[in-house]
């Protein structure tokens, strides 16, 4: 019988022996050396099983296929926008992409989006050589007006969000401010200014303390008393047909159907 | 008559300083007070000191110190070093102006800084895994605001932790140091006073080791050892690297152990 070196949410570093023996199969961010596995990256532990995988703590954003994110227009080409997805890969935005309304050729595109207006677009597309499209047919997928930006660590993200967009639910209920949460680790927040601090200072706990079990308690009572207001149950806030909840990279929300968030627009 | 014996008193007089100088003509005690001569000079690291880079590190090794910063993957310029295939890491040794015991180092690249950026690079890539990033780059910056010997070990130890730190898939860490011998003692970890020691010959063979496979990544040297000796080096510097991993681990483990405030 193998031996497991490490236990769940353990933080491993790369090279570090996890299991010892073929009973143990490397998986994410792991792998097989001789009859050992070893972590590939540094990382959370998580056993499923016999299956050992690294869940990713640091590090930039990689494009994926279906990722809804925050980007600036940084270019206006011919045909579209180029716009910058906060990874080492520029994104281009296609014209036909950009608007359901009739964009004439010829155009001036600067009317539609102008350099350094920030998008939230849904990535339609990436190759093998990290080429990217974006896209902006999609409820929620606008420009934004107004407000403020700031990053965060993309891995982070998904705890942000909450299960099925719990967390940021709450916060977007607690505060009364608009938010959207980019994959690529932009965080949009527009309402009232003394507001919009504290959904900062509650986004900012989460990502330190992403880690941690009970977190959503903990900013619960956070909001409670500086905002003076009593939140119910945080499990009110279950919005899965949402835009942000797309957005989790979650096998269950693979099977959402975009179209019947019907909700979407009174959000904004 | 008179000569003669003017001339035996001075002869025994040479004798005499020769044995009670303060330099020794063989080496059997090391000039910093360290009390082995397989014994490194005290270590520190810390990991995540530059808030703005997507990693980083510091690493100490007695009075030498290097900071490490990485940035990317992030795209590449100019676009002709881009490969298609691969991401590529590109590292970048500087040392401060004032870093030295000895007069002002120009700042800027030099001859000898480019050699050991290069060598910084081939002595990280084996453990790095890029491919998951086409035509992009992971930037390496090492800075070192103070010297004493034994800088391009210090500057991978620093840069392997602060390429972990940035999240860069890698198949285990890096650790180097210096090997060599003083006169006829075979030291590790050499400071400048001995590199420098002129009383007999020194061989500085600065040592970089991947951590999972025990493979060396770098060995250079500066000065003439026989090969009985060399292996004998090579084998002390194993059991050395074994303390730097801990230590690297240890730093790396610290910064994403977090507790609720």
């Amino acid at each position: 019988m193998g031996k497991l070196n490490v236990k769940e949410n353990d933080i491993v570093v790369p090279g570090e022996v996890l299991a010892e023996g073929m009973d143990y199969l490397p998986s994410q961010g792991t792998y097989r050396l001789e009859d050992n596995v070893r972590a590939g990256m540094l990382g959370m532990v998580r056993i499923e099983g016999k299956v050992i995988k690294l869940m990713q703590l640091n590090g930039r954003y990689v494009p994926r296929r279906y990722d809804t994110i925050v980007c600036p227009v940084i270019d206006v080409l011919m045909s579209g926008w180029r716009v910058n997805t906060n990874s080492a890969y520029e994104a281009v935005l296609p014209i036909r992409d950009a608007s359901s309304r009739f964009i004439p050729k010829g155009a001036d595109l600067t009317k539609f989006f102008a350099l350094g207006d920030y998008l939230v677009c849904k990535i339609s597309n990436v190759t093998s050589q990290k080429l990217v499209d974006v896209s902006m047919n999609g409820p929620g997928l606008q420009k934004l007006e107004g407000g403020r930006i700031f990053e965060v660590n993309p891995h982070k993200v998904p705890r942000i969000i909450g299960k099925e967009g719990s967390m940021i639910s709450m916060i977007k209920y607690a505060t009364g401010c608009r938010i959207v949460v980019g994959q690529n680790g932009l965080v949009w927040i527009n309402g009232e200014p003394d507001k919009e601090v504290i959904a900062y200072d509650a986004i900012r706990r989460i990502e330190r303390e992403a880690t941690l079990p009970g977190l959503t308690d903990r900013i619960k009572t956070d909001l409670e008393k500086k905002l003076k207001i009593k939140i119910e149950s945080a499990q009110q806030f279950h919005e899965p047909q949402q835009q942000e909840s797309q957005a989790q990279r979650d096998d269950s929300n693979k099977d959402s159907h975009p179209e019947e968030g019907g909700s979407e627009e009174e959000q904004y | 008559m008179t000569a003669t014996k003017t001339h035996t008193l001075k002869r025994a007089d040479l004798k005499k300083s020769s044995t009670e100088g303060l330099i020794p003509m063989t080496y059997d005690k090391r000039m910093d007070g360290r009390k082995r001569f397989e014994e490194m000079r005290p270590i520190s690291a810390k990991v995540g000191i530059i808030p703005r880079a997507h990693g980083s590190a510091m690493f100490q090794i007695g009075k030498t110190i290097a900071y490490a910063a990485v940035y990317g993957p992030r795209e590449l310029h100019p676009k002709f070093m881009q490969n298609p295939k691969t991401g590529i890491l590109r590292c970048n040794y500087s040392m401060m102006p004032f870093s030295g015991s000895g007069e002002r180092v120009r700042p800027g690249s030099n001859r000898r800084a480019k050699e050991i950026s290069m060598v910084t690079e081939n002595a990280l890539a084996p453990v790095l895994d890029l491919t998951e990033f086409p035509n992009a780059v992971v930037d390496v910056f090492i800075e070192l605001p103070q010297t004493d010997a034994g800088s391009r070990c210090a500057g991978i130890c620093a840069a392997s932790m602060a390429l972990a730190d940035a999240g860069i898939p890698m198949k285990g860490l890096v650790a180097a140091v210096s090997a060599g011998r003083v006169d006829d003692k075979i030291v590790i970890d050499l400071d400048y006073n001995e590199e420098a020691y002129e009383h007999g010959p020194v061989a500085d063979i600065p040592i970089a080791m991947l951590q999972h496979t025990n493979e060396i990544s770098l060995l250079q040297m500066d000065g003439e050892i026989s090969k009985e000796q060399l292996k004998q080096a090579l084998e002390t510097a194993k059991k050395s690297m074994a303390q730097i991993f801990e230590v690297q681990t240890a730093a790396l483990k610290e910064k994403y152990n977090v507790k609720a405030r």
